[in-house]
C-alpha cells in the first residue's frame, strides 16, 4: 500500500523535474545555425573534396597504389630527354606526361591515405563540401590538363623515339658483331651422355 | 449574441446554423496555428529553432502549406476496404469534438446553446469520437489499424470515467450543470476561481487534465499514435485530405478539452482582475488565452515525457484515476456540506 | 463423430477450447526502432512475444574480405572505421593494438595517452548515441536531441584533430596520423567542464522520470548465467552485474597507469539485469570516460606522434588476436600473416553480433513493446553486426 502511494508520489515529482527541464530549454538559444544562409567555419586540417595541382603532378603513382578504394586512375607516358617539362615547386624535376588523372570522387572514402604518400604535396583535401551533382558522370574528376591531341602527339613522339633508340642499338650491336672474330662452333652433343 | 442576430435575420433556424458554425471560425485558424506552435514549442525545447523559412518571419506560414500540400495528395482507398465507412470516419470524429463547442461559453455574450445540462451534454457528445475511431480503424481492413483502433478505444472509454468523475466535484460545488452559470459564478477576481475555492478541487483539476490527456492521444498516452511500435495506428491508410481532417479533429478536440478546463476551474471567460479588463471582447481574450495556456502546458508534456505500455496506461486510468477521483469526489462532498 | 475438444486445463467436455493461432509479425528490415537494417521475425501469441529470430547480413560489406585485397596493412584501417562507425576510433584502436602486437612495435607514451582520450571520447560519444535513440524508442523525443548538441561538440573536437567528424584513419600503426592541435587540451577540458551538468541534466530527464522507470525496469531481465553462456561482452554484461572490463582486465595501452571504476548492474529500480541497468550502466561509464580523458590530458606526455612509424609493414609469418573494450563489448582482431605485405585473413570478432545472438533468450514472454526497449539496451550497431 505504502509503495503505491510511493510510486504515484515519484511519477508526479519526477514528471515535474523533467518538466522544469524542458521549460529551461525554452528559453536557451538554439545551437543550430540557419544553413545554407549560414555556414561554419571548418579548421584547416578538414577532409572533403580532393583537389591535384597538376603543374606538381610527377605521375609517381603513389597515390594510385595508396588508395584503398581504387578511385584514382593515372596513365602516365615517358617523355623523351629533347622535351623539358620542367620543375615541380618542391624542385623534382618531371619525366612524366600525365594525360589521364581521374578521380572518382563518388568512391572516394575521404581517409587521405593519397595525401601522405605524394612526394610534392600535390593532391590534396580541400574545405569544399558541396559538390553534389545532377549527374553521377560528372563525379569523376578529370584533373589532367593535356587534350587528347597532346597526348596522342606524345605517345607518337615516344613511339618515334624508342624506335630510333632500337635502330641505335641494333646498328651498335652489329657494329659491335663485325669487330669480333668468327665465333668457335659450338661442340657436338656427346651421343654417350645419356642419364 | 443570439438576439442580435434574431432581429437581425428574423429566422430561427438559419440564427441557430450561424450560431453552430462560428466556432469553426476559431477552431481552423487555431488548427493552423497549433501545428505550427507545436513545432515552433518542440524546436526550441530541443535547442534548435523549427520551421524558418515559410512565409519569412520563423515559417508561420508553413502549416499553410502543408495543408495546400495535402489537398494536392490522390485520394487512396484501399481496395478491400469498406468505402462508405472509410469516407465517414474522419468526420465522425471531427463532428464528435466539434459538437463539444455548442455548450462552452466563449465569451459572457457568446455560448451556441444555452442548455442547462452543458456538462453533461459535453461529457455525451465527445463518446463519438471513439465511435469515429473505430470506424477508422475498421475500415482500413488492415489488420494493425485495427488493432491501433481498438487500443485507442479501449484507453478513450477507460479515462472518460475520471474525467466524468472530476467534472462531477466541481458540479457539486456549483450545483448547475450549465457552463455558463458555472462561469458566471466565477466572477469576482482570481481568487473566485473554484480552482481556490475548495482545496479538493486542485486534485480534481489534476486528474481531470490528465485524464483529458488521455483521452485526446497526447504523450504520455499516445500508443494510438506511436510510429515506433506499430506503424501508424488508426490513420494509417488516409491519406491526404482525411488525413488533415482527422489532424484538425485532434487539435479541435485538444482545444475543446483545454477550454472546458479553463471555464470549469479557472474562471472561462471572467478576468482575474475582477472588474477591470472586463466585458464581452475582453472576456474572449481571457477565454482563449487561458485555453491556449493548457494548450502549451499538453505541449509541454508531450516533448517531456516517455509514453506509457498499454497496459500500464490501463493501470494509471483504472487503478490511480479512479480511486484518486472518488476520493475527491467524497472530499468535495464532504465539504460543501460541512463548510458550504 | 463428434470432437471433444478439451480446455487447456485439461478438463474435459469444457466445450470448444479457444483455438489461438501465433502470428508471425515482421519488424524491419525498415523500422523506426531497429536501429539500422535489421529484420526481426517475431512470433506473438496476442501481445506476447513468443519467440523472435533476427535475420542480419542486409549491411554486410565484406570487410574482412576486402582485407584480404589490401595493399598494405595501412589500407586496412579506414575499412575498419566503418564497422562500428558510430564510435570508429575504438575500432582502429582494436586494429593497432592487434597489428602492433604482431610487428613487436613500442609507439610512444605520447601516442598512448592521445589514443586513449580519443578511445575515451569515442565511448562518450557511442553512448550518446545508445542513449538518445532509446529515449526515442520509449516515445521522449527530447533527449535524443540533447545529446545529439553534446556529441556534436565532440566530433568537433575530432574535427579539429585529423580533420573528419565520422569516420577518421587517425590511428596508424605505430603512431597516429596528426599530432593533435596545440588549443587541444584546453577544448578537451572545456568539454568535460561542460560535459558533467550534460548528464545530470539527462538524469533529470530521462533516467529517474517514472515512467521511463516502468517501460525499463524488470523487462527484458539477463540473468547472470545466461550473460556468460551467450558470451556478451560490454554494458550488456556489466548490466548483469557481472564486473568484467577489458580495460581493468586485460589491459592494454595505458590504461593500467589511469584511475577509473567500473559500473555494474544492481538493481536498484528493478531486477539485476533488465533495461534499466544496461541503460544506467551506460550512463555511469559516460562519467567514468570523463575522468579518465581528464587524468589522461593533465598526463599528455610531449614526444612525436610519428617517430614509430614503420617504413614497411611486412610482420613475419604468424597470427596474432588481440582484444579491446570498445563501447558495444569486447572486439577483437584476429590477424593471420603469410609474411607478405597483404594480411592474409583479418577476422573481426564482433561484439554486438554476440549481444544480438542473446536476444531471443531474453525477449520470450515479453510485450512487443518491451521488445523494442530490449532490443535498444543492446544497442546494437548493424554495421558491427555484418561487418
Amino acid at each position: 500500500m505504502g509503495r503505491y502511494f510511493r510510486d504515484v508520489w515519484e511519477g508526479i515529482v519526477t514528471v515535474l523535474i523533467g518538466m522544469k527541464v524542458t521549460w529551461r530549454h525554452l528559453f536557451t538559444p538554439a545551437v543550430t545555425i540557419q544553413y545554407p544562409d549560414v555556414k561554419l567555419k571548418l579548421p584547416e586540417r578538414a577532409r572533403n573534396r580532393l583537389y591535384v595541382n597538376m603543374d606538381d603532378c610527377i605521375g609517381c603513382d603513389q597515390c594510385a597504389m595508396a588508395c584503398p578504394v581504387d578511385c584514382i586512375t593515372i596513365e602516365t607516358i615517358k617523355s623523351t630527354p629533347d622535351v623539358d617539362l620542367g620543375l615541380t615547386s618542391v624542385g623534382t624535376k618531371k619525366r612524366l606526361y600525365v594525360p589521364v588523372f581521374d578521380i572518382d570522387i563518388a568512391k572516394c572514402c575521404y581517409c587521405a591515405l593519397c595525401v601522405y604518400p605524394c612526394p610534392t604535396e600535390c593532391i590534396k583535401m580541400t574545405d569544399v563540401y558541396e559538390f553534389s551533382e545532377y549527374n553521377r558522370e560528372n563525379l569523376i574528376y578529370n584533373f589532367a590538363t593535356m587534350t587528347a591531341a597532346e597526348a596522342e602527339q606524345a605517345k607518337a613522339r615516344l613511339a618515334a623515339y624508342d624506335k630510333e633508340q632500337a635502330a641505335k642499338k641494333a646498328a651498335a650491336a652489329a657494329a659491335a658483331a663485325a669487330v669480333k672474330p668468327a665465333p668457335t662452333p659450338a661442340p657436338s652433343p656427346n651421343p654417350d651422355s645419356k642419364t | 449574441m443570439k438576439e442580435f442576430l434574431v432581429s437581425l435575420l428574423q429566422n430561427e433556424i438559419l440564427v441557430y446554423s450561424i450560431m453552430a458554425l462560428v466556432p469553426l471560425v476559431w477552431v481552423i485558424p487555431f488548427a493552423l496555428f497549433a501545428v505550427w506552435w507545436e513545432r515552433k514549442i518542440s524546436a526550441h525545447m530541443q535547442d534548435r529553432l523549427g520551421p524558418m523559412r515559410t512565409g519569412g518571419w520563423h515559417g508561420w506560414s508553413q502549416t499553410i502549406a502543408d495543408i495546400l500540400k495535402l489537398i494536392q495528395k490522390e485520394d487512396i482507398i484501399p481496395t478491400a476496404a469498406d468505402k462508405k465507412l472509410f469516407m465517414l470516419a474522419p468526420y465522425v470524429v471531427f463532428t464528435g469534438s466539434y459538437a463539444a463547442y455548442a455548450a462552452i461559453p466563449f465569451s459572457a455574450a457568446y455560448v451556441g446553446s444555452e442548455i442547462n445540462i452543458g456538462l453533461f451534454y459535453i461529457i455525451a457528445i465527445s463518446s463519438l469520437v471513439v465511435i469515429g475511431l473505430l470506424m477508422a480503424g475498421w475500415a482500413s481492413n488492415n489488420k494493425w489499424s485495427l488493432f491501433g483502433a481498438m487500443r485507442s478505444a479501449a484507453q478513450v472509454i477507460s479515462y472518460e470515467i475520471p474525467v466524468a468523475l472530476a467534472l462531477l466535484a466541481v458540479v457539486m460545488v456549483a450545483g448547475t450543470f450549465d457552463l455558463h452559470q458555472i462561469n458566471q459564478a466565477q466572477e469576482g477576481g482570481i481568487l473566485h476561481w473554484y480552482i481556490f475555492r475548495n482545496p479538493f478541487l486542485l486534485p480534481a483539476f489534476v486528474i481531470y487534465f490528465v485524464a483529458s490527456l488521455a483521452e485526446t492521444n497526447r504523450t504520455p498516452f499516445d500508443i494510438p499514435e506511436a510510429e515506433s511500435e506499430l506503424v501508424g495506428g488508426y490513420h494509417t491508410e488516409y491519406g491526404g485530405m482525411r488525413f488533415a481532417i482527422l489532424f484538425l479533429s485532434e487539435y479541435a478536440n485538444m482545444f475543446a478539452v483545454s477550454s472546458i478546463a479553463a471555464t470549469l476551474f479557472f474562471g472561462g471567460w471572467t478576468s482575474p482582475f475582477g472588474e477591470a479588463l472586463s466585458g464581452p471582447w475582453w472576456g474572449l481574450f481571457w477565454f482563449l488565452g487561458k485555453g491556449m495556456a493548457f494548450i502549451f502546458v499538453q505541449m509541454w508534456l508531450r516533448w517531456t515525457l516517455p509514453r506509457l505500455r498499454v497496459d500500464q496506461l490501463m493501470y494509471v486510468g483504472w487503478k490511480v484515476l479512479i480511486p484518486f477521483a472518488f476520493v475527491v469526489v467524497l472530499g468535495v462532498g464532504f465539504w460543501v456540506m460541512v463548510i458550504g | 463423430m463428434q470432437e471433444t475438444m478439451t480446455s487447456p486445463a485439461g478438463v474435459p467436455g469444457f466445450g470448444r477450447a479457444l483455438k489461438t493461432e501465433e502470428m508471425v509479425l515482421n519488424m524491419g528490415p525498415q523500422h523506426p526502432s531497429t536501429h539500422g537494417v535489421l529484420r526481426l521475425e517475431v512470433v506473438v501469441d496476442g501481445e506476447i512475444v513468443v519467440d523472435v529470430v533476427p535475420h542480419i547480413g542486409y549491411l554486410h560489406r565484406c570487410f574482412e574480405k576486402h582485407c584480404e585485397h589490401m595493399t598494405n596493412y595501412q589500407q586496412v584501417i579506414p575499412y575498419a572505421d566503418r564497422m562500428d562507425y558510430v564510435a570508429a576510433m575504438s575500432n582502429e584502436l582494436g586494429y593497432v593494438v592487434a597489428a602492433e602486437r604482431m610487428l613487436k612495435i613500442k609507439v610512444p607514451e605520447r601516442v598512448e595517452y592521445i589514443r586513449v582520450i580519443m578511445a575515451e571520447f569515442s565511448r562518450i560519444v557511442s553512448h550518446l548515441i545508445a542513449i538518445g535513440t532509446y529515449g526515442m524508442d520509449i516515445g521522449a523525443f527530447t533527449p535524443f536531441l540533447y545529446c545529439m548538441r553534446d556529441r556534436e561538440r565532440v566530433l568537433d573536437i575530432f574535427e579539429q584533430t585529423c580533420g573528419a567528424r565520422l569516420l577518421y584513419n587517425y590511428m596508424w600503426i605505430g603512431g597516429l596520423s596528426h599530432d593533435v592541435s596545440p588549443d587541444f587540451a584546453d577544448k578537451v577540458k572545456s568539454f568535460c567542464k561542460y560535459f558533467r551538468p550534460t548528464i545530470k541534466e539527462l538524469n533529470d530527464l530521462l533516467s529517474y522520470n517514472k515512467i521511463f522507470i516502468r517501460r525499463t525496469a524488470n523487462v527484458g531481465v539477463l540473468p547472470r548465467e545466461v550473460a556468460l553462456n551467450y558470451a556478451v561482452s560490454g554494458p550488456v554484461l556489466r548490466g548483469s552485474g557481472v564486473k568484467w572490463d577489458l580495460r581493468k582486465n586485460d589491459s592494454y595501452s595505458v590504461y593500467d597507469k589511469l584511475d577509473f571504476e567500473i559500473p555494474i548492474g544492481a538493481g536498484k529500480k528493478g531486477t539485476v539485469g533488465d533495461c534499466w541497468d544496461r541503460y544506467m550502466v551506460r550512463i555511469h561509464e559516460m562519467e567514468q570516460s570523463v575522468n579518465i580523458i581528464e587524468q589522461a590530458v593533465d598526463k599528455l606526455p610531449t614526444g612525436d606522434v610519428q617517430a614509430a612509424l614503420p617504413k614497411r609493414i611486412r610482420p613475419d609469418a604468424g597470427e596474432t588476436y588481440a582484444r579491446t573494450e570498445t563501447p558495444k563489448g569486447e572486439l577483437g582482431y584476429y590477424i593471420v600473416s603469410d609474411g607478405s605485405a597483404t594480411p592474409f585473413r583479418i577476422k573481426v570478432k564482433s561484439p554486438c553480433f554476440v549481444n544480438l545472438s542473446a536476444l531471443p533468450a531474453i525477449s520470450r514472454g515479453a510485450m512487443i513493446a518491451d521488445l523494442v526497449a530490449i532490443l535498444g539496451s543492446i544497442d546494437i550497431v548493424l554495421g558491427e553486426v555484418d561487418r
